[in-house]
């Protein structure tokens, strides 16, 4: 076919690309299909920055020209000569009152501090369990050393309580392994003889000059009593609330029977009912002199509540697996402590991660309850004793600022590891 | 068994205890200290300072009980009590002595058993109005917003007031003082209305405390004391007479700064009787013969103690008002020491 020679040009190169229409491309592009791509969506998106700007022009401010240094309110107020801004000063002035409470002893800080640190390492076993199982053996004995660092006195005390446990431990192994009930009452045999002679042993003068001063537990204050009971309460109830959940399952009508009212009448109570029964109720029964702690009686108390919560959150994840699962376990031959530990639980409680998490952030915050019986926790301290004096009467939003602040980064650390532990532990097909 | 708390919690046995009774005098020399039910923090009445020391008007009462009872104002284990836990906390034993002001009633005094001692503050429920609304009595209140706590009885007095009076006013119900703060200062309600010591120390916190002011009018009666349980009346005179001894005191001019000089021996009487150069006092109680000096000493007179903690050079700054000895027309008056 002849060439036509008639057009005056002909193009022999493609065209560059031109760019794309403004409207199209960029910032512009990326605004109008997310923030304004509708009318409806125009309004809200300006709706929400006028809001944006009115928040952050008063808070920017408050933070900014927030006075750190001063000794009261109204010094707070002639710093900042007329203009908006934020009291820090209490911060720093009544800082070791709201971490460690107003009773524990200044020089004894390191105390609780160190057992803080050693927590991560106690704790660290447990969590990632890639770790060495024989770093297990720290996490045994942390409960131990941390009472012995923070309550003080005679080590002889948290000694005996240890050797007890231990003795409890290896009489089971030993003898468990033949007879079941002989060894479990062996051990609690074995754990209360040697409970109750230790203790006779230990001379009532042996906290008088021991190393570690002596704190009891109405010194204990501040944030560390919400750390301490959230810990404490945490590790004792999710076992037990696995145990309840199995119990309720059990085709033994006794054990049924007792898990079952267990958990309905504590699910059926409201935790701040419990906290007044262990401080107010309990107080009755007792004899002034031979009253059981105050702080173990919290203690139990929420422990009790949370294990029922966490009873019920297993329950769901033992009803969520497939029948054939049992009877895969069964056909296998394995008894039911076999089947339940290889096979069951850990499927049933990878199910379970997000609802047991959900209840151990819950119980964390509920620590704060504990100000209603008269103990100074963070918010304890906060409304009572800071609010409460002279300097410091009408300081609000920095103190409960604070308190949402301290609580933020422990939950939200433990809502991270939660995610964390379920991607690791992902094993199904998606 | 004392050795930790851990054990005792594994090993008490337990006991079933009836109500304490009995000595209280004896238990509390035998614990070497006195066990005193304070408030977890009431604003110049009790609360504990930047370095964790209880402060305050209650506060003070405890201690000088216990430089009277024990020689030592220090030696008092103070037990922060809620307005839930209090009464539990006095009848179980937990405390031996109760200085939270509380008002004292009949239904406390005889369904409670509980003694009230006398009363150590005369509170009143009173009005605080912004200045420029131009309000000068409780009266001219028609038809005003008023902020109020719910399930006390302030909320009951406030409707008697008003009903009495012929006017009407709308209630703005909240739950803590904290929040009442905050809502009459974002000007939710025109009125605030509490005892009136609450009312002047929640206006000494305010930036411009000077734009608020307290009515005149006092609407009901708020006679707060100390408290012990029944049936210990040797321990009910220890506490009585201490208050009484402190009021005294204040009465015939015997400070904490001349209280060495008067022991003396003055020619005063009824001093010499006070402070145990003269007569028998302290051996009728079962205490020593200069309990009421060590008490007037832990912290000084009444009227001492009322100056420097809640009176009109502290941030709170409450004027004597009822709480001014008889001889200056208040309701403070002591049975005399004969």
């Amino acid at each position: 076919m002849p060439i036509d020679t008639s057009a005056a040009f002909v193009r022999t190169s493609e065209i560059p690309p031109s760019p794309p229409p403004p409207s199209e491309t960029g910032l512009v592009k990326w605004l109008r299909e997310n923030l304004f791509s509708s009318v409806g969506s125009a309004i809200l998106t300006i709706v929400s920055l006028i809001a944006i700007y009115f928040i952050l022009s008063l808070a920017i401010p408050w933070l900014f020209n927030g006075v750190w240094n001063a000794s009261s309110l109204s010094e707070c107020r002639e710093a900042m000569e007329g203009k908006v801004g934020a009291c820090f000063a209490v911060l720093t002035e009544r800082w070791n009152q709201l971490l460690y409470g107003f009773q524990y002893p200044a020089s004894e800080y390191w105390r609780p501090n160190l057992a803080l640190i050693l927590l991560f390492f106690a704790a660290a076993p447990v969590l990632f369990f890639d770790l060495p199982r024989k770093l297990l053996i720290i996490t045994a004995v942390y409960p131990f050393v941390a009472f012995w660092l923070i309550w003080g006195g005679t080590f002889l005390g948290p000694l005996i309580a240890f050797l007890g446990l231990a003795a409890a431990y290896f009489v089971f192994e030993r003898v468990g392994k033949q007879n079941f009930a002989l060894g479990f009452i062996g051990a609690i045999a074995a754990a209360f003889a040697i409970w109750i002679v230790g203790g006779g042993l230990i001379p009532d003068s042996a906290s008088d000059n021991a190393m570690l001063k002596a704190v009891p537990s109405r010194d204990l204050g501040g944030f560390m009593l919400n750390m301490m009971l959230g810990a404490t309460c945490v590790s004792l109830s999710i076992p037990i609330g696995i145990l309840l959940a199995l119990g309720r399952q059990s085709h033994m009508p006794l054990v049924r029977f007792v898990c079952v009212i267990f958990i309905e009448f504590i699910r059926g109570v409201p935790l701040i009912t419990l906290l007044f029964v262990a401080n107010v109720m309990l107080a009755y029964f007792f004899p002034p002199e031979s009253t059981v702690d105050l702080f173990i009686r919290v203690v139990i108390m929420i422990t009790v509540f949370s294990a029922a919560y966490i009873a019920e959150v297993v329950r769901g994840g033992l009803a969520a697996l497939p029948r054939g699962q049992y009877e895969a376990a069964d056909s296998l031959g394995l008894d039911y402590p076999q089947a339940m530990r290889l096979i069951i639980l850990p499927q049933a409680l990878k199910i379970s991660i997000p609802g047991i998490v959900n209840v151990a952030v819950g119980l964390f915050k509920d620590t704060t309850l504990v100000s209603v019986i008269s103990m100074f926790d963070l918010v304890g301290m906060i409304r009572g004793p800071i609010l409460a004096s002279t300097e410091w009467n009408g300081v609000y939003w920095e103190l409960l600022g604070f308190a949402a602040a301290l609580f933020f980064v422990v939950c939200y650390g433990i809502s991270q590891y939660s995610q964390w532990l379920e991607r690791r532990l992902a094993t199904d097909h998606r | 068994m004392k050795a930790t708390p851990f054990l005792s919690t594994m090993s008490a046995a337990v006991f079933v205890a009836g109500m304490a009774t009995g000595a209280t005098l004896d238990d509390v020399r035998a614990n070497g200290e006195l066990k005193c039910g304070v408030s977890t923090g009431l604003v110049g009445f009790a609360a504990p300072d930047a370095s964790g020391r209880w402060e305050g008007f209650d506060v003070s009462f405890c201690r000088s009980v216990a430089a009277a009872v024990l020689g030592d104002p220090e030696k008092v284990q103070f037990v922060p009590t809620t307005g839930k836990t209090r009464f539990t906390a006095l009848a179980s034993g937990e405390v031996d002595l109760l200085a939270r002001n509380t008002t004292w009633t009949f239904s406390r005094d005889v369904d409670l058993k509980f003694s009230f001692i006398g009363v150590n503050y005369y509170d009143g429920q009173g009005f605080m109005v912004p200045k420029e609304l131009g309000v000068a009595s409780a009266k001219d209140l028609d038809g005003a917003t008023v902020c109020i706590q719910t399930g006390t009885t302030t909320e009951l007095n406030l409707a008697d007031f008003f009903r009495s009076n012929n006017i009407s006013y709308e209630p703005v119900p909240i739950e803590t003082n904290a929040e009442a703060q905050q809502q009459y200062l974002s000007g939710a309600c025109d009125v605030y209305t509490t005892d009136a010591s609450g009312l002047a120390a929640t206006r000494a916190s305010f930036e411009n405390a000077d734009e608020h002011v307290l009515l005149p009018e006092i609407i009901s009666k708020e006679p707060l004391g100390p408290l012990v349980r029944h049936g210990d009346d040797q321990w009910s005179d220890i506490v009585r007479w201490t208050l009484n001894a402190l009021v005294t005191a204040e009465e015939l001019g015997v400070t904490s700064a001349n209280l060495a000089e008067m022991q003396k021996g003055t020619n005063n009487p009824e001093i010499n009787r006070l402070l145990g150069t003269e007569g028998d006092l302290g051996a009728m109680l079962g205490l020593d013969a200069d309990w009421a000096m060590k008490a007037i000493g832990a912290e000084g007179n009444y009227g001492e103690v009322f100056e420097k903690t809640i009176g009109e050079a502290t941030p709170i700054g409450l004027a004597r008002g009822l709480n001014a000895q008889w001889t200056q027309g208040g309701l403070i008056y002591s049975p005399p020491f004969r």
